[in-house]
């Protein structure tokens, strides 16, 4: 017997993009703001997080799920900005899939929650393919890790919205090129948005800041022109500042 | 390793539209994967024939068609082949461009299928 062709052309990654998809209208609703933090091992999420956490607080209420494949070390930093923090633990899994992240939210009252933080596992590849529902993709890159990490892993940077050279307080001690760094980041992702901050000394930590609540504002804006005036009358009490 | 991720991923959306065609074996699965999808094809083969064993798929020949970088020219108005992943420009006029067309993909765009007492005799 002759073979069928069954013509399909579907996403393999279906699955992960429509419950993605709904998460997305999930914080939509809810007013949630959400960050998909990416970077390399080592290169400052959960340093920037915690600071971030703490300067946003209380004017924002902001939350934080962090994924690494073993120990709760980084939900422990982040918590102790008091703000709420979930650990999600991978096993031997190198990045957050969508159905990982709303289990982690599951208790969470998301009504109580305008920023939350998805610190992806530490890989400069893996997470690029996920989509977890996000608002923004953050790519860290340190000073200490070189100019040419943009053009190594140029998946990635692909994905981003947003970069952050972090950990520029090291630049001098590490030799760190920061000017070509930024040609570097343009050629490979012409146009993104880039910042240097240094969660230590807190320096470019008020346009981080900026960047966040003027991202936020954004979506709260364009939450409001898609709804119903009823329901814009009660949503702008939640969602506007 | 995320392509065992993938893997699975395929093999489940592969397994459900064979399942809708009913007793039906997989004897061959046809791919677009991009070159900027992050996907290392040898490493996609080997976690393939692991996580197929024991379903529709086993045994199942996996196709993968290999999808170039292109990228919208502003300038030329038109989508053009990258040559270096690292340097979105237009190759011929240089203009600068992070407009992607095509090389993201993870497509599964085919099943071969055959009815089972078919596929084993």
């Amino acid at each position: 017997m002759q073979p069928r062709i069954l013509e399909l052309r579907t996403k393999i990654l279906k699955k992960n993009d429509e419950l993605a998809r709904e998460m997305r209208d999930q914080f939509a609703r809810c007013g949630v703001f959400v960050v998909n933090v990416v970077s390399g091992p080592g290169a400052g999420k959960t340093e920037l997080l915690r600071r971030t956490l703490d300067a946003l607080s209380p004017e924002l209420r902001a939350a934080a799920v962090v994924g690494d494949l073993a120990t709760e070390n980084d939900a422990a930093r982040l918590a102790s900005s008091g703000a709420p923090v979930k650990q999600i633990l991978t096993g031997t899994m190198c990045h957050l899939e969508a159905d990982m992240v709303r289990s982690a939210l599951a208790q969470w009252d998301l009504n109580q929650i305008d920023v939350l933080f998805i610190e992806n596992v530490g890989n400069l590849v893996c997470p690029s393919s996920w989509d977890l529902g996000e608002d923004l993709r953050v790519l860290l890159c340190a000073s200490t890790e070189g100019e040419d990490k943009p053009l190594k892993y140029p998946t990635l940077i692909n994905t981003a919205d947003v970069v952050v050279i972090s950990k520029i307080d090291l630049a001098a001690a590490v030799e760190f090129d920061a000017a070509l760094m930024l040609k570097n980041i343009q050629q490979v992702r012409p146009g993104v948005a880039v910042l240097q901050t240094s969660a230590r000394t807190g320096q470019g930590m008020d346009e981080w800041l900026a960047l966040l609540r003027r991202r936020r504002e954004g979506k709260c804006r364009n939450a409001l022109k898609e709804q119903e005036p009823a329901e814009r009358d009660l949503a702008a009490t939640r969602m506007v500042p | 390793m995320h392509e065992l991720s993938i893997a699975c991923s395929l093999i489940d959306t592969a397994c459900e539209a064979a399942a809708r065609e009913g007793d039906v074996r997989v004897t061959k699965l046809t791919l677009r994967v991009g070159a900027l999808s992050g996907i290392v094809k040898e490493s996609l083969l080997f976690c393939f024939e692991q996580a197929a064993e024991g379903g529709a798929c086993e045994g199942a020949a996996l196709e993968i068609e290999e999808v170039a970088v292109t990228a919208m020219c502003p300038r030329c108005q038109e989508p053009k082949k990258l040559a270096d992943y690292s340097r979105f420009c237009c190759p011929e006029c240089g203009t600068p461009t992070p407009q992607i067309v095509s090389g993201q993909e993870l497509e599964l765009v085919s099943l071969e299928i055959l009815p089972d007492a078919a596929a084993h005799p």
